[in-house]
């Protein structure tokens, strides 16, 4: 018999956050995986004796933009507190934290998957500094470690989830539903190859119906969604392998082994460890006074779900195109500018431009979307000409890629091959017309029942027309003439 | 008299008015350190056991670095500057503060080669005042003591009224420097008392101010909640003088106090007739945990002690002053083990920096394990005093006796400030503008009584450190000597930010004394050196 297994999943995220300078001196955010080593360090992010940390504001600005976007509750006063441990990367020996009494609480996210909408639970948010980097070097007569302390006190928000998910799906849907908000909200640029955004599932499995959550392990060092669903999919599958051969789960934690596509034990800990956390004697409680969260509350940006919901009702969009062009919030503005651009374009067919052939020719170019490449207002006099019938959809299309590499105007693309097209009705009459003199058994079959060659006389006239032709026009002149010989006859 | 024996604030009225330069000034004090302090502290520890009538307040003399100061003092001068409200005043400073290339060692093997890339915000603010600094002062290792004897710099400080005796600390070698004449002004810091028990035994006045009114900016960090710097001078003026300096908010320090500072000199001299003066019976014993079981027991103080504090209870009386007396102050006795509990979890974190990784002593012994390599260089780097705090910071901290201990001292501290507040509180029973007390239990121990029973040594700062907890401020006066000749302090405590009101009774208490036998003696060490 096959019991079924019933994974819970709860996600911890590390998202940098964007501020110019670091969380607790002046020095300057470098790009770490850029940067030389130790250029942006002073003696309060070095750990120096005597040096004392000064919160920056800007800091709590954006892990407040996050706690409400997030609706959490936002309690007056967060405190931080020290975490204390050792490591050649955490210059003073503990790190700033926030504990029991974090920024914000008990919010919630909604995500999108291919069973519908659900909405995730956020356990806490909270504020605390990165570490250095260290960089272990191997050498003859043994290695060595280097310390970059470019990254130590850079702020990093902590976002932690309830075990709410389930699917390797969901955790995707939810870790993408959190970059795209990340994004929109300016904080943090999503960028997992850099390890800006880092994301640690911590999974278990058990019995379907059974009332107690299994043992979990954590999955650290994802640097990619792909990696993320793929961890998650392999930790389900070896959990329940496990249970179904009655071992046991060991609580660990674990790393994901891209070319074994499987998550492979990490060096575990000696012993659980005690932080002996207690409050951060150094910085006075965070107090916030509601003027100042109703001040941030009242600059988010519309969110990424209320925009996608707006999207549907708004433009009649299919729930899939609409996530599609708000996951990323300057795809949407581009959408609705270039909408405001050719007020006359049916949304659903301008989706399709930017969805389709948009996005596969940046794709092919190997770049980010830069709305800039083809401006909006670009894309609207290209959508106009094809929905006026200047040009037909192929045409379109082409003319798009030409936009692309060269950055002209459509309709300057259009004037100079001579690519618009013909519509006159007189014009495609005589083409025809002259189609179906130059094809004189095909006619003869068609009259003689063979209907479906209709098809084929139409393409025929089209490349007479060298593609340039008004389908519609050709379609209806084409069946006018045959009806007019089936008559004749 | 030679110019080292002259009170900082009239230094710089005769600097200012060229009558002497600075440079004579520094040339004067640097003769007295040159006389009297003998072998500065080393690791090294050889040949203090032969001086045993010298003071060795210093660790680090910057003699050249005091002279190019004072140089660009008297340039300023000549040029009709004006270099600051401390123009030319030497000053020293204890070891626990950072001072740009300079020697940073807290007292400690573990920083004994440290040289700090920058320099704390009080001193920066007393050069930039004009102040000349002299160099660094000896303290307890990492400021942990009451005695400056378990610094691992030795010869530790000796006391300048008997060189057989201690100090005090951790502020014991900018106290004895100030009394031995080697500067008039040094920076301190008081924790649980280390400014005002030396400034007691040494015969000199020490203030902690209010916690947060001066930044603790490059202050090496022991109980982080607890720590301020304060002056240590020989007069209530020049404390004053230096506050002045000192004092104020630091974008550096979040935990510094964005509350305008008072002019301290302005109403210095001002009478004092009118203010009440409390007197609390819970100062005039000393409570400690029963070593033989539960509970406590109580001693009360020698009586030279409560007399000297009788006395100048009756002085301030005599300057209209209202003496009110038998004001309770329920939750004194519980001040040290809620100090200890609080002092220490704040250590163990402030000391995790020091793992050899990246400045200050690594062990030179070859390992090739992490861990092997914090263990060593901690194992050998710290001494006794910063062990013990580690380990009971480690213990009490532990997620499950957290609640047990530190949740628990907190609320003590609450009960401590709740003290204080009824008594200061203007529509209270009480309505006091300061509460008069000893300063010390005791007067200056032999050296080696004590040292080494940290729990003993540790009540020695009852009476000071309900104001560490409280936050309030307080000041240690000079009020006369015991039978053995050594010094007794008296200390005045006040509401938040009342330093101008301490220092002004400190001063009337100063002036209605100044014609007493006791104020024309001179520590021992001097005699024979002032001439
Ligand atoms: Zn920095």
């Amino acid at each position: 018999m096959n019991t079924a297994y019933e994974p819970t999943i709860g996600l911890e995220i590390h998202a940098e956050l964007a501020t110019s300078s670091k969380m607790f001196c002046a020095c300057t955010v470098v790009d770490s995986t850029q940067a030389e080593p130790n250029i942006a360090v002073c003696p309060v992010c070095a750990g120096m004796p005597g040096v004392l940390p000064v919160l920056n504001q800007r800091a709590v600005e954006f892990g407040l933009r996050v706690a409400l976007a997030l609706e959490c509750e936002i309690p007056p006063t967060s405190i931080f507190a020290r975490k204390n441990y050792f490591y050649p990367d955490l210059p003073k020996g503990y790190q700033i934290s926030q504990y029991d009494q974090p920024l914000a609480r008990n919010g919630r996210l909604a995500i999108l998957t291919s069973q519908g909408e659900r909405l995730i639970r956020v356990r806490r948010v909270h504020l605390e500094e990165d570490t250095g980097k260290l960089t272990h070097v191997a050498a003859e007569g043994g290695g060595y470690s280097l310390i970059d302390l470019n990254r130590a006190g850079v702020p990093l928000l902590e976002i932690v989830s309830e075990p709410d998910l389930h699917t390797a799906e969901e955790v995707r849907a939810y870790a993408m539903a959190l970059r795209s908000l990340l994004r929109y909200l300016g904080v943090n640029s999503g960028d997992m190859q850099k390890g800006v955004l880092r994301i640690e599932p911590n999974i278990s499995v058990r019995p379907a119906g059974s009332q107690e959550l299994g043992t979990r392990s954590e999955i650290k060092n994802l640097n990619s969604f792909r990696a993320l669903e793929r961890s998650v999919d392999f930790e389900i599958r070896r959990q329940s392998e496990l249970l179904r051969q009655g071992k046991p789960v060991v609580q660990e934690t674990r790393g994901w082994d891209e070319a074994a596509d499987a998550t492979v034990p990490q060096r575990s800990k000696e012993e659980a460890h005690d932080y002996r956390y207690f409050p951060e004697p150094d910085l006075p409680p965070l107090a916030l006074d509601p003027g100042r969260v109703e001040q941030v509350r009242g600059r988010l940006p519309e969110l990424p779900i209320a925009r996608l919901r707006r999207f549907q009702e708004q433009y009649g969009l299919n729930a899939y195109d609409a996530q599609v062009l708000t996951a990323e919030m300057e795809v949407a503005d581009y959408f609705e500018a270039a909408l405001a651009a050719a007020p006359g374009a049916a949304p659903k067919s301008l989706a399709n431009w930017i969805t389709g052939e948009l996005f596969a020719l940046t794709n092919q170019a190997g770049v980010e979307f830069d709305p800039q490449r083809v401006p909006a207002q670009a894309l609207a006099g290209l959508v106009q000409m094809v929905a006026s019938g200047a040009i037909n959809q192929s045409t379109g299309k082409a003319v798009l890629a030409e936009m692309f590499r060269s950055g002209r105007p459509a309709a300057q693309i259009v004037a100079e091959r001579g690519l618009e097209q013909i519509s006159d009705r007189g014009k495609i009459a005589s083409l025809v017309r002259e189609t179906l003199e130059a094809h004189p058994q095909q006619v003869k079959a068609y009259l003689n029942g063979k209907e479906t060659l209709a098809r084929w006389l139409f393409g025929q006239v089209m490349r007479a027309a060298q593609g340039q032709a008004n389908p519609l026009v050709v379609q209806e002149e084409l069946e006018g003439q045959l009806q007019r010989l089936k008559k004749a006859r | 008299m030679q110019l080292c024996d002259l009170p900082a604030y009239q230094l710089v009225e005769m600097i200012k008015r060229r009558q002497v330069s600075a440079v004579e000034v520094l040339e004067s004090t640097l003769q007295r350190i040159q006389a009297v302090d003998g072998l500065p502290g080393s690791l090294a520890a050889e040949g203090g056991a032969l001086e045993t009538d010298k003071v060795h307040a210093f660790i680090t003399l910057t003699a050249e670095r005091a002279r190019r100061q004072a140089e660009q003092v008297d340039e300023a001068i000549r040029a009709g500057e004006d270099p600051g409200p401390l123009a030319g005043v030497p000053f020293t400073v204890k070891d626990i503060f950072c001072v740009r290339d300079t020697p940073s060692t807290a007292g400690s093997r573990i920083l004994a080669n440290f040289v700090a890339p920058y320099t704390a915000t009080p001193v920066a603010r007393m050069e930039a005042a004009g102040g000349v600094m002299l160099g660094k002062v000896n303290l307890d290792e990492f400021t942990y003591g009451s005695s400056s004897e378990s610094s691992a710099f030795q010869p530790s400080p000796r006391n300048p009224w008997d060189t057989s005796r201690v100090p005090g600390g951790s502020s014991g070698g900018c106290t004895a420097a100030v009394a031995a004449g080697e500067g008039p002004l040094s920076l301190g810091t008081d924790t649980a008392g280390s400014i005002r028990q030396p400034a007691a035994f040494c015969g000199v006045v020490g203030m902690k101010p209010t916690y947060g009114r001066v930044s603790r900016y490059g202050l090496i960090a022991f109980g982080s909640s607890l720590d301020c710097p304060g002056p240590v001078a020989h007069q209530v003026r020049d404390a004053a003088l230096m506050l002045q300096a000192i004092a104020g908010r630091d974008p550096r320090d979040a935990t510094a106090a964005n509350i305008p500072v008072e002019d301290y000199l302005a109403r210095l001299e001002e009478e004092v007739r009118g203010l009440r003066i409390g007197l609390s019976p819970d100062y005039f014993r000393i409570t400690y945990p029963d070593p033989q079981g539960e509970g406590f027991r109580q001693e009360p103080l020698p009586a030279a002690i409560s007399d000297a504090v009788m006395r100048a209870a009756g002085r301030l009386a005599e300057l209209g002053a209202d003496i009110v007396e038998d004001v309770p102050m329920p939750h004194t006795r519980f001040g040290i083990p809620a100090y200890f509990v609080i002092s220490r979890v704040e250590a163990a974190s402030n000391l995790h920096r020091y793992d050899g990784v990246k400045y200050g002593y690594r062990t030179p012994d070859y390992v090739d394990d992490l861990n092997e390599m914090y263990r060593r260089t901690r194992a050998q780097g710290f001494g006794p005093q910063p062990k013990l705090r580690i380990l009971m910071g480690m213990y009490v901290s532990a997620a499950q006796y957290s609640q047990q201990y530190y949740t628990l001292a907190l609320r003590v501290r609450t009960l401590i400030r709740g003290d204080f507040e009824a008594a200061f509180d203007p529509a209270g029973r009480y309505r006091l503008h300061a509460l008069l007390t000893p300063t010390t239990p005791t007067t200056a121990f032999p050296i080696g009584d004590v040292y080494g029973d940290s729990v003993l040594m540790q009540y020695a700062d009852q009476l000071t450190v309900p104001a560490n907890h409280a936050g309030i401020p307080g000041i240690s006066l000079p009020a006369g000597f015991d039978e053995a000749g050594l010094p007794i302090g008296v200390q005045l405590l006040g509401p938040d930010f009342s330093e101008a009101l301490l220092l002004r009774l400190g001063r009337a208490f100063e002036m209605v004394t100044a014609e007493d036998a006791w104020r024309q003696r001179q520590p021992p060490v001097l005699n024979g050196v002032r001439g």
